[in-house]
């Protein structure tokens, strides 16, 4: 069995209720985090190598390094639980499943940033989630592992679940401050970035779910040992979604450096691609990523075999490689028309954009209106380049990165798939819409 | 004459303790929610009363209304069908089933049932992409994952049935 960190007890009956998370272990990093001081607590993430498992990858305990501690306000952490990236499903699971999980990491990491009160954002469409946290929050409370000095420690918490209101944009940093703040969800201009001007104008630290559900591991066993788990930069485990064309969609708890093709072909991840189909492509880290053939994504461009780290997938930057992302694995046989997959994306991009700036909010809204003509059969050889014109005038010109999530999987698609747009365009009738007896559009 | 019940005042109001003092304006996604939930959509003077209690102006409310898809300013059935329409759901046929669920029911995506009971609509990825096609039930937002035109015309008997 692979290396589990998070998942080591998902199975377990009852696991979502206090009493048998702590019968299992849970809780204890709390007693070990208060022999320590916060710094101390910080150093071990920054040992551990833990990396940002939202999207980014940015080193966690740097992260929590750039803190403003000068500032004489409030300080604040909050989890990102919005979740909505296309193809990433694992922070509902853990949630969902495995609530005590996070709760025990907001607690040790708001210790050691020194935060006094902290809030869970989720996004709004998963009530039922919201539901389960609360009543776990509760129970935390009771056994005194929240509210006032926590047990006899002199440190104090309350943590909070707050949800969304239906937004992509808000799992943006900024703008999930914004959305919490009571407001739209409009990205900030950055600098200032959150560690100075967050929540309320305080500092404050963002992180995903699942970094946050790290910590406790590395709390109770110490920087060195997370460190020692995966493969170079790309230090412990992660929590891959997997979905698409393959027999066992699900979520994987999988040692960083696991060969990409193991974890589409072995029965004990992905168990291959349904029907004997070939595989064609795979969006390997949410929608946001470039998409990469099957050959690119089982092997680098120098033959060497492909591995679940972020540095293999990143190997060939974005020429013939791609990001392990927030780990949302998406696969698509040798049916899947990139073309619709991709306007399908872009209408997602288009309908998600906040508007703020006109590249991305205007950008967008071409790009899908050329990708629904060249699907629909009435798209000119011309709007291929105009397609990838409109993608680099995005890039870099916005003020949050939705614009280059955007962008990438346009690029990348007409880069990799040329022929398939060229081919719906001089053969409209070999589309593969047909299947539909309706033209699906862009219903806001 | 208020709107809202007296249980959702009293909740909304007992929101403004999870925030520093004056920040009591970040009360209002959950307070939105609340009201919705009770009203089932959000009517122009349930929003003002939402202002009123987290004394914040109305046009506060209504910007922050709009921005979110999950809110209704207009009236919907008593049943919303929200079903997911993102890439990785139609790799495994959720296109198919919408326009499937268009057709049983009658209406177009963003319509209402001539009875008042279904409002179907799509939304984005809800992050069950492994567990697709996926769909989303009011009131109380329960998944229903795997989705085949069997279990939707089964739902859509027991909903009938029930009301
Ligand atoms: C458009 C957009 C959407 C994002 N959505 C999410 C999300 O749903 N969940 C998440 O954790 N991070 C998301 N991020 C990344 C966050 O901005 C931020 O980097 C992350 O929450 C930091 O946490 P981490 O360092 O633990 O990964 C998104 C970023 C962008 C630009
Ligand atoms: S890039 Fe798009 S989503 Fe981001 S701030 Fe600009 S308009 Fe809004
Ligand atoms: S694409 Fe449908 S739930 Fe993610």
């Amino acid at each position: 069995m692979a290396r589990q960190i998070l998942f080591e007890h998902i199975n377990v009956p009852g696991i979502n209720t206090l009493e048998t998370y702590v019968s299992k272990g849970g809780y204890q990093s709390l007693a070990r985090a208060f022999k320590m001081t916060p710094d101390e607590v910080t150093e071990e993430v920054k040992k551990s190598g833990l990396r940002g498992r939202g999207g980014a990858g940015f080193p966690t305990g740097m992260k929590w390094s750039f803190l403003d501690k000068k500032s004489d306000k409030p300080r604040y952490l909050v989890c990102n639980g919005d979740e909505s990236e296309p193809g990433t499903f694992k922070d509902r699971h853990l949630m969902m499943n495995i609530p005590h999980a996070l709760i025990e990491g907001m607690i040790v990491s708001s210790y050691a940033l020194g935060a006094r009160t902290s809030y869970i954002y989720v996004r709004g469409e998963m009530m039922p989630v919201i539901r389960v946290l609360e009543k776990a929050i509760q129970e935390a409370y009771k056994a005194g592992y929240l509210g006032n000095n926590i047990q006899g420690s002199g440190y104090s918490l309350d943590l909070y679940v707050q949800p969304g209101g239906g937004a992509y944009i808000c799992g943006e940093e900024t703008a999930l401050l914004e959305s919490l703040e009571g407001k739209r969800g409009n990205p900030r201009n950055k600098p200032p970035f959150p560690a100075v001007w967050g929540l309320y104008g305080c500092p404050t630290v963002v992180n995903n779910v699942e970094t946050i559900a790290d910590v406790p591991w590395i709390v109770n066993h110490g920087g060195d040992a997370y460190a020692a788990i995966g493969i170079g930069k790309s230090t412990g485990t992660k929590l891959i979604s997997a979905c698409g064309n393959i027999n066992k969609p699900g979520i994987y708890e999988i040692e960083l450096g696991l060969p990409v093709e193991e974890f589409i072909y072995s029965d004990q991840y992905c168990g291959g691609i349904p029907n004997g189909k070939k595989l064609k492509a795979v969006v390997a880290g949410g929608s946001s990523v470039p998409i990469l053939p099957a050959d690119l994504i089982l092997k680098t461009a120098n033959g060497e075999p492909r591995l679940m780290s972020y540095e293999s997938l990143n190997d060939g930057g974005f020429v013939s490689g791609t990001m392990l992302g927030s780990g949302g694995f998406i696969v698509y046989d040798e049916d899947q028309c990139i073309v619709r997959n991709l306007w399908n994306f872009t209408r997602f991009y288009h309908h998600e954009s906040c508007g703020q700036c006109s590249p991305c909010r205007e950008g967008t809204g071409w790009m899908e209106k050329v990708l629904h003509r060249i699907e629909y059969g009435h798209g000119k050889m011309s709007d291929i380049d105009l397609l990838v014109d409109v993608a680099k005038k995005i890039e870099g010109k916005t003020i949050c990165p939705l614009g280059e999530a955007a962008a990438w999987p346009v690029a990348s698609a007409i880069r990799h798939f040329r022929a398939e747009f060229e081919a719906h365009v001089s053969d409209p009738g070999s589309c593969c819409k047909k299947h539909l007896h309706r033209e699906m559009t862009s219903v806001h | 004459m208020s709107i809202l019940s007296d249980s959702a005042i009293l909740e909304i109001n007992n929101l403004k303790s999870r925030y520093p003092q004056g920040k009591q304006k970040s009360a209002l996604l959950p307070a939105l929610h609340i009201a919705q939930a009770e009203k089932g959509w959000l009517p122009v003077d349930a929003m003002d009363e939402v202002a009123g209690i987290l004394q914040i102006k109305p046009i506060e409310v209504y910007e922050v209304a709009t921005f979110y898809t999950m809110f209704h300013v207009k009236p919907v059935g008593k049943y919303v069908i929200e079903v997911c329409r993102t890439g990785p759901c139609c790799t495994i046929g959720a296109e198919e089933l919408i326009q499937y669920m268009e057709d049983k029911l009658g209406i177009s995506v963003g319509e209402t049932t001539d009875d008042g009971l279904f409002t179907l609509k799509t939304v984005e990825c809800l992050a069950a992409c492994g567990m697709g096609p996926v769909l989303q039930i009011g009131p109380d937002y329960t998944y229903r994952e795997n989705m085949t035109r069997e279990k939707f015309d089964l739902m859509i008997e027991e909903l009938r049935n029930k009301s």
